[in-house]
């Protein structure tokens, strides 16, 4: 424990000067919040650094038979990411299956994120422009999708929107359509499921930016001569931006590894890059195919959000 | 000096909340503002002075009532279709935005050329004397500066009224002095009828051509600084305003705005000033500044006396506190002098004497 003998002590027995002092109990206070963060530090190196690093490690090693992997060296799993040998003729061909998977999965983790902004935005607004009192409520109201288990919550929307769903029930009921509309195992349906996971993802950070904006600077917008379109784009965007980078990094980077809503909502007629790694490691038993391939997303992300964060913010101090 | 009419309210009222809850923050109020002119409204907080700037600038609507700019009614405009800026309180500057960019904002809006902007806004801070800091993000630089900006930016469209909505009152004493000769050269130099809403009487009487006094969703009294001074026509007015005695007294004749009152403490007779739109009545209230009464030594011919309870000294000038025969105090301010310094000390009986033409009586 921290006391002022031991501050003493530490300036040697002499009489100790303010700035020592100070200086000791400087480096004290920074010491006890290193142990502060050690509890987060030691979950971050065993459950997300180690797995990593075992990752680099498979994918340059030999895949085992029954799955796993031999202690021998090989590039095949790199080599198998982007390139593919011919079964009969061994030509080396491009691996356009995997590239269409990885792509598939950044559009759809694009898409997802652009309409959960255009949905989100308006959604923070709303809630930041209530009376205090009633900002809490709307907020409990938004993260309510967080209170079900997301498996439950997919087959609830599959129980509206199939062939003989609530929708198509009422629709047909209300004399609006005779033949039932195809919703399930569309892309509709994946971009549904999609937006409202990760809806409260986008709402939440935005809300947190919105909140700590001064609307008397949209007073102040007004006042010199810009309309409600001008006000939002050069005042209240910029002024939120944070709050739109962190909703949309907090949606992209789960969005593109989404297992579960494509497979249920979509049908699982296209495979996810989720799928595909999952696949490498169960019936595929190709592991270090299987690490390659989850190493490669983890650079596309990052080069994703590297390009998302450059552009954002040189957009909001755009030069006059 | 007759001017246009730059800004005009005819029985605006607004009305915030509904029901059991609602606020009447102003109630009836009329006043014409000149075109160049530098109009003060004044009072305390509540009073509804800014509810009206809001009202001029668009950010409220009145409940009641019409307001026009140059004779037009605004009421349909939205705020940045009105030809007026503001100066708010907090400055309300862009953060993401450089000094350049902030001043130069409402002319962008206006959709001006760039090189008009840009020459308009060098313009600007060369008025405002801040034309190093052009590149500067406006975090990065002190309080008093914000200030300037702010009323660049506010000066930069060359609105028809600027609004300036209490803009000094979180500068510290030293810089809101400046500042108080600054906004006058501005507005002497731009022309631009400059509305300023302030709580503190001295800044309204350094700076304006005109002050309305405003308490309780009214206007109390409108007038030169002097005139609202020397002649406070309600006990409100002249209590928000300077120091003041008051003293009961009966009415005893009545010629133009002159009035003879005989003063109840004493029974002496004074000459007053009658306030406008008087409704003669007997019983009135006279005030006297602290100023426009001299300390005389007893048993001088004196207008009052009392026992001298207090004497304060301020450096200038030196406050008596006199008791009056009737209870109540009376204070005579008197400048300090060198060669004639006063002799009086605390527990002396002493007259007092009002100066011709000081003592104004109250409408109430």
């Amino acid at each position: 424990m921290a006391s002022a003998s031991d501050i003493m002590t530490t300036a040697g027995g002499t009489v100790a000067s303010a700035k020592e002092v100070a200086e000791a109990a400087q480096r004290k206070d920074t010491r006890n919040r290193w142990y502060l963060m050690l509890p987060a530090l030691v979950i971050i190196m065993v459950a997300a650094i180690g797995p990593l690093f075992i990752m680099a490690v498979y994918s340059v090693l030999a895949k085992g038979d029954y799955g796993g992997v031999t202690s021998a060296l090989s590039t095949d799993a790199w080599f198998s990411v982007v390139l593919e040998r011919d079964i009969f003729d061994d030509t080396l061909s491009f691996a356009d299956a995997h590239m269409t998977v990885f792509w598939r999965s950044v559009r759809l983790a694009g898409i997802t994120t652009i309409f959960t902004l255009i949905f989100g935005f308006p959604t923070a607004y709303f809630i930041t422009t209530r009376p205090e009192r009633q900002r809490d409520i709307w907020l409990f109201l938004v993260t309510i999708p967080f209170w079900t288990n997301l498996l439950i919550r997919t087959f609830a929307i599959q129980e509206l929107i199939r062939r003989d769903g609530v929708i198509n029930n009422v629709l047909t009921y209300l004399g609006i359509i005779d033949t039932p509309i195809q919703m399930l195992n569309t892309d509709f349906a994946i971009g549904l499921g999609m937006v409202y996971v990760y809806l409260p993802l986008m709402v939440l950070p935005i809300y947190a930016s919105m909140e700590k904006l001064d609307f008397r600077m949209v007073e102040a917008g007004y006042d010199l001569y810009a309309g409600r379109l001008a006000v939002l784009r050069r005042i209240i965007i910029p002024l939120v931006k944070p709050g739109i980078i962190a909703g949309s990094i907090l949606v992209f980077i789960p969005a593109i590894g989404a297992y579960v809503t494509p497979a249920l909502l979509g049908g699982g007629k296209k495979m996810m890059v989720s799928n595909l790694i999952s696949l490498q490691f169960g019936q595929g038993r190709n592991w270090p195919l299987g690490a390659a391939l989850s190493i490669t997303l983890m650079a596309i992300v990052m080069i994703a959000l590297m390009i998302y964060v450059r552009n954002a913010s040189r957009t909001s101090s755009r030069a006059h | 000096m007759a001017s246009a009419a730059a800004v005009e309210a005819k029985g605006v009222t607004k009305v915030f909340g509904a029901g059991q809850d609602a606020v009447r923050a102003l109630d009836g109020v009329s006043v014409t503002i000149r075109e160049n002119e530098f109009f003060t409204l004044l009072g305390p907080s509540g009073c509804g002075k800014t509810t009206l700037l809001r009202l001029i600038a668009g950010f409220d609507f009145p409940t009641e009532g019409e307001i026009l700019l140059y004779g037009q009614d605004i009421a349909p405009l939205p705020p940045f279709r009105r030809p007026v800026n503001t100066v708010f309180q907090n400055y309300s500057l862009f953060p993401h935005m450089t000094v350049g960019q902030n001043i130069g904002f409402g002319l962008e809006m206006l959709g001006k050329p760039k090189a008009e902007v840009e020459a308009r806004v060098t313009e600007m801070l060369r008025l405002v004397r801040m034309e190093e800091l052009r590149n500067r993000k406006t975090s990065q630089i002190s309080g008093g500066q914000q200030q300037r900006v702010a009323l660049a930016r506010a000066l930069a469209p060359a609105p028809k009224v600027l609004l300036l909505d209490e803009p000094l009152s979180a500068l510290d004493y030293k810089l809101r002095k400046d500042m108080q000769i600054e906004l006058k050269r501005l507005q002497h130099e731009t022309g631009i009828t400059f509305i300023f809403v302030t709580h503190d009487q001295e800044e309204a009487l350094t700076m304006s051509d005109r002050i309305a006094v405003m308490s309780k969703g009214h206007i109390l009294q409108v007038g030169a600084p002097r005139n609202i001074y020397d002649h406070p026509a309600e006990r409100f007015v002249a209590n928000f305003i300077g120091e003041t005695n008051f003293l009961q007294g009966e009415l005893a004749g009545t010629a133009g705005n002159k009035a003879n009152v005989r003063l109840t403490c004493g029974g002496a007779a004074i000459a007053a000033t009658l306030p406008e739109g008087f409704a003669p009545k007997e019983k009135v209230t006279v005030v006297v500044r602290p100023e426009h009464a001299q300390i005389v030594v007893n048993g001088t011919r004196a207008t009052l006396t009392g026992k001298l309870e207090n004497v304060v000294y301020f450096g200038t000038d030196t406050h008596f506190h006199v008791r009056l025969e009737d209870g109540n105090e009376f204070i005579v301010r008197q400048q300090n002098s060198r060669t004639n310094p006063h002799k009086f000390t605390q527990g002396d009986q002493a007259g007092i004497v009002i100066d011709d033409n000081a003592a104004q009586v109250l409408r109430d």
